[in-house]
C-alpha cells in the first residue's frame, strides 16, 4: 500500500480560480518523488494540501490519503495525529521556518518533547543527537537563528522535521534560499538521512538539476496541471512538450555551470 | 553599551518618580488641603518650592501629582494592554468574518474622541481618578488592539507557526511560545508611548474638571493653574512640567531597553 496517494487533487480560490488542477500521484513507503515546475505552477500549494495546511480562503477537493487516512475534509485533531509522525515538512525559507526569538535547541526540542514525551536530561541528550545527526555543532543549541548561517538554519529545520521520525518527508525547495555550495551540502545531508531512516520523500523544486540529485521519479507541473510524469532520465532524454523542454534546457545550463553530470 | 546606558537612565528616571509617589503615600511636607502658607511664596526654608496662589505647598502637590501620574499611567496601560491585547489576539486568530467585524469596530472606536468617551465614563461613574483611568484605558485599548491584531497576523503567517501546527502544537502553546514573545518587543515600546500619552491625557481631562477632584491635583492641573502666574512665579509651571518630562522620557528609555533585552536579534546592534 502506498504511503501517500493523491488523486484528482484540485485547489481553488473562493472566487473560483483553479490553482491546482486534477493532480494525481502516489508515493510508496521509502520511495521518492520530485515535484517540479516553474514559479507559480502550484508546487507549494500541492505540498500544503497534502498535509491539510492550505492558507485560509483556498479549498482542496479530490482525495489525499496519508497512510490510509483521508486528509481533505479531515478535522484538525486527526490531521495533527498525522503531521509530524507520518509526514513532516521542511520549508523553502529557513529564516521564516524558525522562530527568531527562540534558541535553536528549544525549537528542536519542541517536537521531541511532544511526540516522544522526553523531558530533562533525556530531552537534552535527544536534542544533542538530533543536532549531531544534521552535522551541527552542539553550541548551536544555544544560538538564536540570526546567529547562525542560512545553511545551519536549514539543517536545524531538517532536524526538527526528522524529530518524530516521519514516514514521509516533504521538502519544499529546501535549498533554494542557500548558496550553491551550501545547497549541495544540504542536499547530500537530506539524501543521506532519508536513506538512513528509510523515509519516503516528496521533493519540491523548480530546478531539475537539484531534483536530479535526490530522486529519479518526477511529476512536472505547469499552471497547476501535471504535464509529465515518469523517470527523470526519460524526461531528460525526451522532453516531449515545450514547457518540459525549457525546464530541461535551463537545468542543463545550470548544471554545466556547476560542472555537473545531467 | 550605549543601549545599556539608556536602559539604566530609564530605570533611574522612572524610579525617581515612582519613589516620590510611594513616599507621598506616607509623608508629605504639608497635608494636601493645607492653605496656611502665603500666596505665591517663592522657594524657601518653610516651603521648599514655594506655594501656589491659594497658599498650598507646591512640593506637597507635586508629590501627590506623582502618585496620580503613576497610577494613571500604570492603570490605563494595564487596562489598555489587557482589553486591547485580548481583543487583538482574538481578531488575529479569528476567521475572516469575525476579524472584519472586529477590525471595523476598532476603527470606529479609534475615531471616537477620547474626550467624549471620558465624558460618558464620568457621567456614569462620577469624576474620579478611577474614571480617568477607565476612560483613558478604554480609548487606549482600541489602539492596542489594532496593533496587536496586525502583529499577531504577521507572526501567524510565519512558517514556524505552520510547522508548529504541523507537528500538532496546541493553539494556547503557540500563543505563549511563539506569538507573545514575537509581538512583545514592539508592544512594549508602544505601551511605553501609551503610558506617556495617558499621563498627558489625564492632564487635559483634569483641566476640564473630568479628573480626580481637589485637593488631589495632577501635574496637568498644576500646569493649568500655574498658567496665569507663570511670569510672577514660574516655578509653579516649571516643576510639574519637568517632572512630566522626566516620567515620560524615563518610561520610553526603559521600554526601549526592555525591548532590547526581550529581542535577541537586537542585542549588540547600534
Ligand atoms: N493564498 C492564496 N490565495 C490565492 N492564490 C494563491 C495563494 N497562494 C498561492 N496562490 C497562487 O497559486 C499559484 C501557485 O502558487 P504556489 O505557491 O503553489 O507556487 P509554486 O509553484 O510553489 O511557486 P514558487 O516556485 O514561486 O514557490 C500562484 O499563481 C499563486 O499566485
Ligand atoms: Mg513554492
Amino acid at each position: 500500500m502506498s504511503l501517500l496517494t493523491v488523486s484528482d487533487l484540485t485547489v481553488s480560490t473562493a472566487d473560483g480560480r483553479t490553482l491546482v488542477d486534477g493532480l494525481s500521484f502516489s508515493i510508496a513507503k521509502g520511495h521518492r518523488l520530485g515535484l517540479i515546475g516553474e514559479s507559480g505552477s502550484g508546487k507549494s500549494l500541492t505540498a500544503l494540501a497534502v498535509t491539510g495546511l492550505l492558507p485560509p480562503g483556498l479549498r482542496a477537493s479530490g482525495t489525499v490519503l496519508l497512510d490510509g487516512t483521508p486528509v481533505i475534509g479531515a478535522n484538525e485533531r486527526s490531521l495533527n495525529r498525522l503531521r509530524g509522525r507520518v509526514a513532516a515538512v521542511v520549508f523553502q525559507e529557513p529564516s521564516t521556518a524558525l522562530d527568531p526569538l527562540m534558541r535553536l535547541g528549544n525549537q528542536v526540542a519542541e517536537p521531541l518533547r511532544r511526540h516522544q514525551g522526553l523531558r530533562g536530561a533525556a530531552l537534552r541528550a535527544a536534542v544533542a543527537s538530533a543536532l549531531e545527526e544534521v552535522a551541527l555543532p552542539a553550541r548551536v543549541a544555544h544560538a538564536y537563528p540570526h546567529e547562525v548561517s542560512g545553511g545551519q538554519r536549514q539543517r536545524a529545520a531538517i532536524a526538527m522535521a526528522l524529530a518524530c521520525r516521519p514516514a514521509l518527508l516533504i521538502a519544499d525547495e529546501p535549498t533554494t534560499a542557500l548558496d550553491v555550495t551550501v545547497q549541495a551540502e544540504v542536499l547530500a545531508l537530506l539524501d543521506r538521512l532519508v536513506a538512513a531512516h528509510d523515509m519516503a520523500l516528496l521533493f519540491v523544486s523548480h530546478d531539475l538539476a537539484v531534483v536530479g540529485k535526490v530522486t529519479d521519479e518526477v511529476v512536472v507541473l505547469s499552471s497547476g496541471r501535471a504535464v509529465r510524469t515518469g523517470p527523470l532520465r526519460a524526461i531528460l532524454a525526451d522532453p516531449q512538450d515545450d514547457y518540459t523542454a525549457a525546464l530541461v534546457a535551463s537545468a542543463r545550463r545550470l548544471d554545466e555551470a556547476l560542472g555537473g553530470a545531467l | 553599551m550605549r543601549r545599556r546606558v539608556f536602559l539604566i537612565a530609564g530605570i533611574v528616571l522612572v524610579a525617581l518618580v515612582v519613589g516620590i509617589a510611594l513616599v507621598s503615600l506616607f509623608w508629605t511636607p504639608f497635608p494636601a488641603a493645607d492653605t496656611t502658607g502665603g500666596r505665591l511664596e517663592g522657594p524657601g526654608a518653610h516651603h521648599l518650592l514655594g506655594t501656589d496662589k491659594l497658599g498650598r505647598d507646591l512640593l506637597t502637590r507635586l508629590m501627590i501629582g506623582a502618585r496620580i501620574a503613576v497610577a494613571v499611567g500604570l492603570g490605563a496601560v494595564a487596562l489598555g494592554a489587557v482589553v486591547g491585547g485580548v481583543a487583538g489576539l482574538l481578531a488575529g486568530f479569528a476567521n475572516r468574518w469575525l476579524d472584519d467585524t472586529l477590525a471595523a469596530l476598532l476603527d470606529i472606536l479609534i475615531a471616537f474622541p477620547t474626550l467624549l468617551l471620558a465624558m460618558l465614563v464620568v457621567a456614569a461613574r462620577g469624576a474620579s481618578l478611577g474614571s480617568a483611568i477607565v476612560a483613558i484605558g478604554l480609548a487606549m485599548s482600541a489602539i492596542v488592539a489594532r496593533l496587536t491584531r496586525v502583529l499577531v497576523k504577521r507572526v501567524l503567517a510565519m512558517d514556524y507557526v505552520t510547522l508548529a501546527r504541523t507537528s500538532g502544537v496546541s493553539w494556547p502553546r503557540i500563543v505563549t511560545a511563539h506569538v507573545l514573545p514575537n509581538i512583545w518587543p514592539t508592544m512594549a515600546v508602544n505601551l511605553a508611548l501609551q503610558f506617556g500619552l495617558a499621563v498627558l491625557a489625564e492632564a487635559s481631562l483634569s483641566y476640564l474638571g473630568l479628573g480626580p477632584p481637589p485637593p488631589n491635583a495632577s501635574w496637568g492641573r498644576l500646569l493649568q493653574e500655574a498658567q496665569s502666574t507663570v511670569l510672577t512665579a514660574p516655578i509653579g509651571a516649571i516643576a510639574p512640567g519637568v517632572l512630566l518630562v522626566v516620567l515620560v522620557v524615563g518610561v520610553n528609555l526603559l521600554a526601549d531597553g526592555l525591548r532590547d533585552v526581550a529581542d535577541p536579534t537586537r542585542r549588540g546592534h547600534r
